[in-house]
């Protein structure tokens, strides 16, 4: 392959991107960098525009406007064999009528590269199936089939491995294991990971950065804990974990940290976790930052009085509780089952603490319940 | 309680009851036999008439021999039609196969206006009757001053052979996982590559039947062949013509041997095939 795109490195860089198909805006002016050697994830349900994403960026799809760039280089309309980028399709895409040694070498082989033997051994035991070289791939089971996909991809040292819903069809167990494995291998062979995943947890445990996606737009992009502990809007709370979500009014600044009511009880959060644009606002937190108080115990912290218990669920290593407030919203609150405390009962009258440092604080105009419809269990394939 | 019960109404079942359990299970065995029976009576017929030492006439037996078998072009003309309609089998073969391959890739894989008038229009071959097609090919031939003949013949069996190719190849293109081939180009092959290395074999199989069947479908026909053929002689019309006055126990020896070089195609298909998934 002669083409000087081939051999771009660097950072890929999304600019402006917008996919239509017909009326519909599968992407829309959608900017975005990956930066060289990241295990980066795009994360969203079905049909916010990730998949179209990773395949205008294989080179299988155009985008109607705006550019891709690999370093320097220009790949926005240049062919996928021409892109130093190579894919682990969603359902393998493995060739039937080849072994698994010519599925792996046939990358190589299409590039002219010398020794084929020795590269696709070495990748094999990378993947540790040197023994199933001769078999062909529907002899293997899932698991195997898509380490032989990675292996087929990464033998030929691409700047790119793009990961479409990688460990979709496999079972819970196997895909805990190949997570843990998928990170090991990206560390040791160096490559720039891009995953496209609709499962939260899975982008969690892999990620080093996520890009939480909805209808075609970027939500949010951080870290996993940015995500998590300051989530910027109500999807994003909702669509990673749970979040209770509390309607109030910023009424005042203390420091560093903002003065909120919440139905005329008053909390506090970190400046910093703000993301109201005005005086209304929406308090977030996490249902495992909260703790349950019968009403005479001293707390500390940020409190909420007149809770009354309407549901306890045991679920081992913690116990949900629903809680009622006075102004009729249920909160959900999950306690550790570590301290050896008599867990409550359901009609207790209790007060909720938290600590102001895990709030975090919506605009007041958000739609509350988005992102909170779709679990991630239910979502098919896009 | 219930054991007792179970012991004394064992012996009590009637032998017609036995027999319909019986039936009932073996139903479905029955049944083959009976179908499977039916199917070969006449090649078996063939064969064991391939044995007669006829002289004559063929349709009465009169004793074994296995000079038909030694000497199968004894028979005046009967190797001459053969190789007629081999000839002819195989190069409709080639072209119809290449050409029905190719609508089959366009149809099945590229949107393009008409594309669905085509799918249509490359049935109609097949559900037109054959004494109509053979027909109006001689009047057209005719009307072109082509004379009824050997190309004549191979041109008239491309016209209905292509549909059955179209067919056959376009099933096995719908079913290909467009995937592979996306695949086979994020991993450096170009289109020519791609088709190639990943389509062109993945197709394969589906294109070998469709050859298989185009052969076998013109060298069985007569009626379109009546037509076009002029004087060739292939060897569905030798046989038709040696009817009247007694069909040469060589054309059965002929037969049973195409009935056989068939089932041993078939055969070697299913072991290799078999080679391969295990």
């Amino acid at each position: 392959m002669s083409f000087d795109a081939s051999s771009a490195r660097g950072d890929l860089i999304l600019t402006r991107i917008t996919k239509e198909y017909g009326d519909f805006k599968a992407v829309d002016d959608l900017s975005l960098t990956i930066p060289k050697g990241s295990f980066f994830a795009l994360l969203g349900p079905s049909g916010c525009g990730k998949t179209t994403t990773l395949r205008m960026i294989a080179g299988l799809e155009e985008p109607t406007i705006g550019s891709i760039h690999l370093g320097e280089t220009d790949i926005t309309t240049t062919k996928p064999y021409q892109r130093p980028i190579n894919t682990v399709f969603q359902n393998y895409a493995l060739f039937p009528h080849l072994t698994i040694f010519e599925n792996i070498a046939f990358g190589l082989r299409r590039r002219g590269i010398k020794d084929v033997d020795a590269e696709v051994n070495k990748v094999l035991n990378l993947v540790e199936l040197p023994h199933l070289a001769g078999r062909k791939p529907t002899q293997l089971s899932g698991g195997q089939q898509q380490r032989i996909a990675l292996a087929r991809a990464i033998v030929n040292r691409p700047a790119l491995l793009l990961l479409d819903e990688p460990l979709g069809a496999l079972d819970l167990k196997l895909r805990r294991q190949m997570q843990i494995e998928l990170k090991w291998i990206q560390k040791e062979v160096g490559l720039t990971f891009v995953h496209v995943t609709h499962d939260q947890e899975e982008a969690m445990t892999m990620a080093d950065t996520i890009a939480v996606m909805n209808e075609g737009k970027i939500e949010q992009m951080g870290s996993p804990a940015d995500l998590y502990d300051n989530p910027e809007t109500a999807f994003v709370a909702n669509f990673l974990g749970q979040s209770n979500l509390i309607k109030g009014t910023i009424t005042g600044n203390d420091g560093d940290s903002i003065i909120a009511d919440l139905y005329g009880q008053k909390i506090s959060l970190p400046k910093n976790r703000s993301h109201a644009v005005d005086n209304s606002m929406y308090a977030g937190i996490r249902p495992e930052k909260f703790r349950i108080s019968l009403l005479d115990t001293p707390v500390s912290g940020n409190v909420l009085t007149g809770g009354r218990i309407e549901d306890v669920s045991y679920i081992g290593v913690s116990t949900q509780y629903q809680v009622e407030m006075p102004w009729g919203q249920e909160l959900m609150v999950f306690e550790q089952n570590d301290d050896g405390v008599a867990p409550f009962n359901k009609g207790d009258a209790v007060n909720i603490s938290w600590a102001p440092v895990f709030t975090f604080a919506l605009r007041g105009d958000e739609d509350i319940t988005a992102g909170s419809e779709v679990t991630p269990e239910d979502l098919d394939e896009e | 309680m219930s054991k007792k019960i179970a012991e004394a109404a064992a012996p009590t079942i009637s032998p017609v009851i036995r027999f319909r359990r019986w039936f009932g299970r073996n139903l479905i065995r029955v049944y083959m036999f009976l179908a499977f029976t039916y199917l070969f009576i006449p090649v078996a017929y063939t064969f064991a008439f391939s044995f007669n030492d006829s002289g004559k006439s063929n349709l009465v037996w009169k004793g074994f021999t296995l000079s038909n078998w030694q000497n199968p072009c004894g028979a005046p003309e009967v190797c001459n039609a053969l190789v007629n309609s081999i000839n002819i089998g195989l190069i409709v073969t080639v072209f119809s196969t290449i050409l029905g391959t190719m609508i089959a890739f366009a149809i099945g894989r590229h949107k393009f206006r008409g594309r669905s008038t085509s799918n249509l229009l490359i049935f109609l071959p097949m559900a037109t009757p054959e004494i109509v097609l053979g027909a109006s090919l001689l009047s057209l031939f005719l009307t072109f001053h082509i004379n009824p003949g050997f190309w004549p013949t191979v041109i008239a069996h491309v016209v209905f052979c292509i549909s059955f190719v179209v067919v056959t190849v376009k099933a096995r293109i719908a079913s290909l996982d467009p995937r592979l081939e996306q695949a086979a180009m994020d991993l450096y092959a170009n289109e020519f590559q791609t088709f190639r290395r990943v389509t062109l074999p993945l197709v394969a199989p589906g294109i070998a039947g469709a050859a298989l069947l185009a052969f076998s479908l013109s060298f069985d026909d007569f009626i379109i062949t009546n037509f076009n053929s002029g004087t060739v002689i292939t060897f569905p019309k030798f046989v038709y013509t040696a009817a009247a006055r007694g069909i040469p126990a060589q054309a059965n020896v002929i037969a049973s041997g195409m009935f056989f070089l068939a089932l041993a195609i078939v055969l070697a298909g299913q072991i290799v095939n078999r080679r391969k998934a295990r």
